[in-house]
């Protein structure tokens, strides 16, 4: 048998669960894992300039894929930098696997030099977390952390690593696991066949029916599953902010994105519904409004693979547990081996009331936003002509604020995988390493990253990240020379009283930033050359460009849900409610 | 309501930290916490109490069969039960008090495992509400120190927690 030293086992043991990129950050305790890493060449591995990018761009690189994202730390200040990052993945349970390196176990509990109890630290954010103590055991925490990771509802989970346990001179036999067997995780295979019996009934004698579709459909690959069932039924779909892409955006049946920042024709048509069969999609405070008012006629069957996301914040009338792709494909079969019918007439009256709230004050309608012209760029146009420009089939990366739900409400996503964002913890810095993630899977796809002049400067140090590893990320600041989002907050409940959201003329020059780390900087100010630019842009394929685009600073983001209220409650524009 | 909540635990390093945690980050309530390994030192038995409605108990029965480290998960309150709590307890016993000590300790069947100059040790064994009731009826002996295992408890009958 081969003899290996605890560094070496790491990398061979990453390579055997198929990982292809290792995002990281060296730094002493992780000297044995670098030097082994310097002498192999299976295993890419991409330097970035911040743990916490590091981290963003694995978990992108899974959520592009469907692979396990990994990315690796060292002790201490590397292991502190990269829980933004896990927390990220956590609340989006993005599959994810960080190694960190520890102190020699010697040191451990003595404070040493970048010592952190890591386990600790990373504790709340994590599905799970490993110290391995011997390096005999390292290959078989790395197969469990990647089962685990990857099964079930995924999730980061953490494998920390003392320096010595990784000693050159300490060889032992390598040997990797072929099955991973945990007596006390065993995740849910199929759903209850009783439950989804009584699940197609409901479902089948619908009057009002949607499907509120989540993060789970995306992650779950359940798109195919999703589709079908919905093009049997024709019943309208709606998709939540992590849902985006699982049913076609440009098709028919969607009637966009619920929630806060939903449109008026996905929140009004759930608040009305007496059916909603919500699938991978888990209730969030972002989605329901008040609860006690949440769509009080309807009944509820909620698929999901994690029994805790059932019943949480809202009651299931039939919960399934199960994951998705499977229960959905149960569902279609029931309903296909029966040839059940649905309430044709109840359904065709149905989608007339919901065309009509459509074209009354659907995203499309002519009044939603006063159009561009001239020096005034809307943001809403910047997106709609990103996705013009190209086509539709873009990777769009986001930040965190109104730039970002501009982009999920005008760009329709029509495959999974393509709208990669924070949504659960909303991390501003997200955007530029995960456009990087994105674009490392793809490196022949058009990867944009939505940002603002705000949240792109929390990790614009990644730049020199894409020049190392030609990484030709589109970045498209949508400027409006302040913390939008917040802003719109203090517009709205605070007086207009800009506490902290404007920058006082310190924001960089953009283009030449851009132009000082190698790449292409492009400022709009005219709407007229906005798209030509923009064209111009893409048209760069294997240059960085940031595209600095001055839009309007007053505008905010609609509909918003009026808080607290039900599903329906909104302002429509700055003067307009429900 | 008082609920009773016992887990079977993977005896791994942190794993009791992972429970604990929980109960924190999600706002639950812990009123009693017993552990310690079992019969097959794999594993460790823990014994929560916590006051809780039915909504935040299923929530965090679910989530504690999240855990990775959590084997088995039983609500004991649920079904017929014996619970234990274990009490040892100093108090200031001198002159005319002593006697009646003694006899507030023979009423509840418990012991003086200690007798000091000034003081007994007492140890009192049963349902917590019996050993509240202890110190209730202590009420004049002033009270030098108290200390509870906390409860631990199993299911009655031929049905057990195992893997
Ligand atoms: C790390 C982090 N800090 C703070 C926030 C709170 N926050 C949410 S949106 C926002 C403003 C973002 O500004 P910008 O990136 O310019 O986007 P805009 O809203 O202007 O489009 C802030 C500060 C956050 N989401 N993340
Ligand atoms: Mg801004």
């Amino acid at each position: 048998m081969e003899l290996l030293s605890g560094g070496e086992i790491l990398i061979r043991a990453l390579t055997d669960v198929k990982v292809k990129h290792l995002w990281g950050y060296p730094g002493g305790a992780a000297l044995h894992i670098y030097d082994a890493i310097f002498r192999q060449d299976k295993l890419d591995h991409i330097l970035m300039r911040h743990e916490q990018a590091a981290v963003h761009a694995a978990d992108a690189y899974a959520r592009a894929t469907g692979e396990v994202g990994a990315a690796l730390v060292t002790s201490g200040p590397g292991a502190t930098n990269a829980i933004t990052g896990i927390a990220t993945a956590y609340m989006d349970s993005i599959p994810m696997v960080v190694i960190s390196a520890q102190v020699p176990q010697e040191k451990i509990g003595e404070d040493a030099f970048q010592e952190i109890d890591m386990i600790g630290v990373s504790r709340p954010t994590v599905k799970h977390s490993y110290m391995v103590k011997r390096p005999e055991d390292i290959a078989e925490t790395i197969a469990k952390a990647f089962y685990i990771a990857s099964t079930g509802r995924p999730g980061p989970v953490v494998v920390d690593v003392p320096k010595d346990v990784t000693d050159p001179n300490n060889k032992v036999a390598y040997k990797f696991p072929e099955k991973v067997k945990l007596r006390s995780y065993q995740p849910t295979t199929r759903g209850h066949s009783g439950q989804i019996k009584r699940a197609v009934n409901l479902l089948m004698s619908a009057k009002r029916p949607i499907i509120y579709s989540g993060g789970g459909v995306v992650l779950g690959n359940a798109s195919e599953q999703l589709r079908a069932l919905a093009r049997r039924l024709n019943y309208p779909v709606t998709n939540t902010l992590m849902g985006l892409g699982a049913f076609p955006g440009t098709d028919r049946q969607f009637v966009g994105m619920l929630g806060m920042h939903g449109t008026f024709e996905a929140n009004t048509a759930m608040h009305h519904a007496d059916v909603i069969l919500a699938v991978g999609a888990r209730f969030d405070d972002r989605v329901t409004n008040a609860t006690e008012r949440f769509c009080p006629s309807a009944k509820i069957i909620h698929i999901d693979v994690d029994p805790s996301s059932i019943a949480k914040t809202v009651r299931a009338d039939i919960p399934i547990v199960g994951p998705c792709d499977v229960v959905l494909g149960d569902m279609l079969d029931q309903i296909q081996q029966a040839d059940l019918q649905i309430d044709e007439p109840a359904i065709a009256d149905w989608w007339q009331q919901i065309d009509e709230w459509r074209n009354r004050h659907g995203l499309y309608t002519a009044s939603r936003y006063k159009p561009s012209k001239g020096e005034n760029i809307m943001p809403q146009d910047v997106i709609k002509t990103l996705y013009k420009v190209t086509k539709g089939e873009a990777y769009v990366a986001s930040d965190v604020g109104q730039h970002q739900m501009f982009a999920a409400q005008y760009y329709l996503f029509d495959k999974p995988r393509q709208w990669i964002n924070s949504g659960g913890l909303g991390t501003m810095g997200f955007g530029l390493p995960a456009a990087m993630g994105a674009q490392m899977a793809y490196p022949d796809a058009n990867v944009a990253c939505v940002t603002g002049e705000g949240s792109i400067q929390m990790c614009i140090q990644e730049l020199a990240a894409c020049t190392q590893h030609q990484l030709p990320v589109k970045i498209i600041i949508l400027n409006n020379q302040s913390l939008g989002m917040v802003k719109q907050w203090q517009d709205m409940q605070y007086g207009s009283r800009y506490s902290h959201v404007l920058y006082e003329d310190s924001l960089p020059d953009f283009v030449k930033l851009a132009e000082a780390y190698g790449h292409v900087g492009m400022k709009v100010t005219d709407f007229d050359l906005l798209e030509s630019s923009m064209e111009e842009c893409f048209a760069l394929k294997d240059r960085v460009v940031i595209m600095d685009i001055s839009v309007d600073q007053d505008e905010h983001v609609y509909p918003m849900h009026v808080a607290p209220g039900s599903m329906r409650d909104m302002w429509l524009s700055k003067t307009e409610r429900t | 309501m008082k609920r009773l909540i016992s887990v079977l635990l993977e005896n791994e390093p942190g794993s009791l930290s992972r429970v604990v945690g929980l109960f924190s980050q999600r706002g639950y309530n812990i009123d009693s916490l017993s552990v310690a390994p079992t019969e097959d030192t794999t594993l460790s038995r823990l014994t929560l109490t916590t006051v809780s409605d039915d909504h935040t108990i299923e929530q965090i029965t679910k989530q504690l069969n999240k855990l990775i480290d959590v084997v088995k998960v039983i609500d004991l309150s649920e079904g017929v039960h014996i619970e234990r709590e274990l009490m040892l307890l100093k108090v200031k016993a001198s002159g005319a008090a002593r006697a009646e000590i003694k006899r507030s300790v023979d009423i509840f069947r418990g012991q003086i495992v200690d007798v000091g100059p000034t003081t007994y040790v007492v140890q009192i064994m049963g349902e917590s509400t019996k050993l509240d009731a202890f110190i209730e009826a202590l009420s004049d002996a002033p009270i030098l120190e108290v200390v509870r295992t906390g409860v631990c408890g199993l299911m009655r009958g031929e049905k057990s927690l195992k893997v």
